[in-house]
């Protein structure tokens, strides 16, 4: 058996490889996007000449391949490029290009910090409450409770995100104005106001969130019970809860921690309905403006970062399985 | 070993149910027995005799599925059916332990052994954390295990087999309860562990004055450890007597022929010409998993129409060796002869008729038989792939197999797997192994998951095909038992070496190789005393893992 610093270079070194292959992907399908910036920018007035000249300026009349090698030599370096609407804009005003205003970094950077703000304040909510109701369904199995907690998460994970969003705005926000309705937020907010605004679009993703993660726990924690080591446990008079505690969910962690990755790379990747519900200003709204304007390098920037999170927060997820198997962390 | 102390157990009509297909099916019968302090009561029978079913309802516990449906157990005048779930758990742990047959399985792998042998004093509130890790390094040195001090700090993936159950054993031991149920405690180890287990486990009971319900179906076994034997049968008490009247004088028909098992032996055959081709030669082979060597320089024969027991501990070589055999594993030096001619030594280098001289039965017939095919597809695809045969004459072939190992066809040959029992089922391994027609099978463990009934009734079906068919077979077993039942020569391996081999008469007089007298004497006999007079004449130390060590 290999050690554990091993396996954790190992998946590294599998994980670079997958976003190399990801960027290839990401680049062949943006480039099969049908019409290009130019036409999109110039509309119904595109003049041959105008297209031709708007394209050789971004560099769009260079082959596909020296194209994807020059974003990705710029990626790996930190240069993700510049934007072609933002680049448009400041040759229209007259500033220079290379004020840093235009980059493709720059207009990503604060919708980034957005997103992940609001994916930290859902996971903060909905993975304790989801681990928590998850243990609790496993000790009172097919009761009441039980049963009224997987029919709750269950129907919240099968009701539209806008609808639940709509939902709590009703009655947290119109109802009982308890909370605002809007999250549009800003840079000079305070802490504080910047987590009250958070909290609907936060509690709207963790509705949806917490029907996988709950029952992954139950499921995994019950799949467990039959074991011969959790049978010992009882019959050494241990009480119930300790029992799942104790014995059974730290043998059940690594498909709940799997699961748990997924949900939190789908807060980073996947909330454009609830962002645009609540006017939050996070990297899915810029995403889809962008795919809109074909502002090609900020596509791609946006992709290699969800990319990049779903591999990181796998690879994660594998690494914490992993150390959560005691024959791997103590080896004979 | 009186019978005039305080009464601690006493189970009376207990009935017991079993849920399938969504009906209560009985699975005992009303069983009552008394036990009183210090005493050892050894409950024996064959798998589904409701043992374990017993023992658990002792501490008040059914599995899930499974509900006590009549009668009392009383333990020390609480009535454990009736009790409450907090009753029950105040004792369990505290005042009735229990020791499980896999250790390995019993032990939570998230914690450490000492972790998990000081939870129920905590708990319970009868010791300190610290007190009750000194108790434990007290009772893993008394128990006799390895490194005392620093067993307990390990995981139990770290520690073998046999130490787990040691350390369960003590665990079990944690509160001094009154009352411990052993399960099966030594079924799943080798022979030479299992002495030094069982020698553990009955000085700490009577270490203790504990009163203990050893449940078991090795009788050699239970004539060690209890001072009185009851019997079941499929949920039915059969009868119950001290252990040395059980032993001598068997009342009941059925106990007899448990007895009895152990009677069956082979007529010896002359020995082969020494001229002779032998069917299989194996040649100084050594074989590797991946980098890891498994077998060095083993070399023995296996001669027509006759049996070779390769015997040794479980690690020792002898499934590998049926594997470089087959082909499965290619040896990465030496020879392997069919009849006189080499043959390639990776299967897939085999022609189908070479292909077709070895084949292979396996230990657990659950899993080699493909749930979802018929036992006439079973039987029927190897009749097809060697012999040609197709349709009717396909169906016939399998047919006259079925015959051979005495199983009716037209009641058998649309059934699945899953509605056979344990023997059945290893039957039909038979039955695919016989359909290729070969002149020798590789037997493996084929009876060490079976109970001594039905596995006296494959060994003597296997003889009877032997005569008939003039097989040859090379029988992987642990169990020097039925290789004294059906063995010709015996070879003994241990760490990937034969250590010895030889005809089976010579095998089992002495002088020995020390490896093999350490195994024979390992295996318990019938003599109630038996183990009592081993540690006499060997002393603590020369038994088990601790002499294995010194070699």
């Amino acid at each position: 058996m290999k050690s554990v610093g091993g396996i954790i270079l190992q998946r590294l070194a599998l994980g670079l490889l997958t976003l190399f292959v990801v960027s290839i992907v990401i680049f062949v399908a943006v480039n099969l996007l049908p019409g290009d910036f130019a036409e999109a920018i110039l509309g119904q007035g595109a003049t041959p000449e105008a297209v031709a000249s708007i394209r050789r300026d971004l560099g769009l009349d260079q082959s596909p391949i020296t194209r994807y090698f020059q974003w990705l030599g710029g990626a790996v370096t930190g240069d993700l490029g510049n934007s072609f609407a933002q680049a448009n804009f400041a040759s229209f005003a007259g500033t220079e290009t290379g004020s840093g205003l235009g980059s493709v970094a720059t207009q990503i950077a604060p919708r980034f910090a957005n997103t992940m703000f609001l994916a930290m304040v859902t996971a903060a909510i909905a993975v304790p409450i989801s681990l928590i109701l998850g243990v609790l369904a496993a000790l009172y199995r097919n009761s009441a409770f039980d049963r009224a907690t997987n029919i709750f998460t269950l129907s919240s994970i099968s009701s539209p995100e806008f609808f639940l969003a709509y939902i709590l705005i009703l009655f947290l926000a119109v109802l009982n104005p308890i909370l605002p309705s809007l999250s549009n937020i800003f840079d000079g907010m305070s802490f504080s106001e910047r987590l009250e605004r958070t909290v609907l679009p936060a509690l709207t993703l963790t509705l949806i969130v917490m029907a996988h993660m709950m029952r992954m726990t139950r499921a995994a924690i019950i799949n467990l019970l039959a074991s011969p080591y959790i049978e010992m446990a009882r019959l050494k008079g241990i009480g119930p809860m300790r029992v799942i505690v104790r014995h059974a969910l730290p043998n059940a962690l690594a498909p709940i921690i799997n699961v748990v990755a997924l949900n939190l790379a789908y807060l980073i990747t996947g909330v454009v309905v609830v962002e645009v519900v609540f006017v939050y200003p996070g990297i899915g709204q810029l995403f889809v403006d962008s795919v809109k304007i074909r502002d090609i390098p900020v596509v791609q920037a946006c992709c290699l970062i969800f990319a990049a999170a779903y591999i990181l927060l796998n690879l994660t997820a594998d690494i914490l399985s992993i150390l959560s198997n005691p024959r791997l962390r103590h080896p004979k | 070993m009186t019978k005039s102390k305080d009464l601690l157990l006493k189970i009376r009509d207990l009935e017991i149910e079993g849920r399938s297909d969504e009906t209560w099916m009985p699975i005992i019968n009303g069983a009552s027995f008394d036990l009183h302090k210090g005493e050892v009561l050894g409950l024996i029978g064959e798998s589904g005799a409701g043992k374990s079913t017993i023992g658990l309802a002792a501490m008040g516990f059914t599995r899930d599925g499974v509900r006590i449906s009549g009668g009392s157990v009383e333990f020390d005048g609480i009535n454990l059916v009736t009790a409450s779930a907090a009753q029950k758990r105040a004792l369990l742990g505290k005042r009735i332990a229990y020791v499980a047959q896999s250790a390995a399985a019993s032990f939570n792998p998230a914690h450490k052994i000492i972790d998990q042998h000081t939870e129920a004093p905590v708990q319970h509130g009868v010791q300190g954390r610290k007190d009750s890790e000194s108790d434990a390094i007290e009772l893993y040195r008394r128990l006799r295990l390895p490194n005392p001090e620093e067993i307990g700090f390990r995981y139990p993936h770290q520690v073998s087999g046999g130490q787990l159950q040691r350390a369960m054993t003590a665990m079990a031991m944690s509160c001094r309860p009154d009352l411990i149920i052993f399960d099966e405690p030594t079924t799943a180890l080798d022979v030479t562990t299992q002495i030094e287990v069982l020698a553990a486990i009955r000085d700490i009971v009577e270490q203790f004055d504990t009163a203990a319900i050893y449940i078991t179906h090795d009788l050699a076994v239970v004539a060690q450890m209890a001072d009185r034997i009851k019997v079941l049968l499929k949920g039915d008490e059969v009868e119950e007597a001290d252990t040395a009247t059980m032993l001598s004088a068997p009342k009941e028909d059925y106990t007899k022929s448990l007895w009895a098992v152990r009677s069956f032996e082979r007529p010896k055959k002359a020995a082969p010409a020494a001229d002779a081709v032998p069917i299989v030669r194996v040649k100084n082979i050594d074989a590797a998993y991946g980098t890891v060597p498994v077998l060095f320089d083993v070399s023995f024969d296996i001669h027509a129409g006759r049996t070779v027991a390769v015997v040794g501990e479980s690690g020792s070589g002898k499934s590998t060796a049926a594997r470089c055999i087959t082909g499965l594993l290619p040896p990465t030096k030496g020879v392997i002869e069919f009849e006189g001619v080499e043959m390639p030594l990776d299967y897939r280098k085999r022609t189908k008729d070479q292909l077709r001289q070895a084949q292979m039965i396996y230990q657990m017939a659950d899993t080699a038989l493909n749930p979802r095919k018929t036992i006439g597809e079973i039987i029927g695809r190897p009749v097809e792939f060697y012999g040609g045969l197709k349709g009717q004459k396909k169906r016939a072939r399998v047919e006259e197999l079925l015959h051979e190992i005495e199983m009716e066809p037209s009641q058998y040959i649309d059934r699945l797997p899953s509605e056979l029992s344990g023997g059945q089922k290893q039957r039909i391994g038979i039955a695919r192994a016989l359909a290729a027609e070969p002149r020798f099978i590789i037997c493996d463990e084929v009876t060490s998951a079976l109970d001594q009934l039905v596995a006296e009734g494959i060994l003597r079906l296997l003889a009877k095909l032997q005569d008939e068919l003039g097989l040859s077979y090379m029988f992987i077993t642990h169990d020097l038992a039925t290789v004294r039942a059906i063995a010709d020569e015996v070879v003994v391996m241990k760490d990937g070496r034969v250590v010895e081999q030889g005809p089976k008469a010579e095998m089992f007089m002495p002088p020995h190789h020390a490896y093999t007298d350490l195994l024979l004497s390992s295996v318990p006999e019938m003599d109630p005393d038996w183990l009592t007079n081993l540690l006499d004449a060997r002393g603590v130390d020369n038994i088990g893992d601790a002499a294995v060590d010194k070699m």
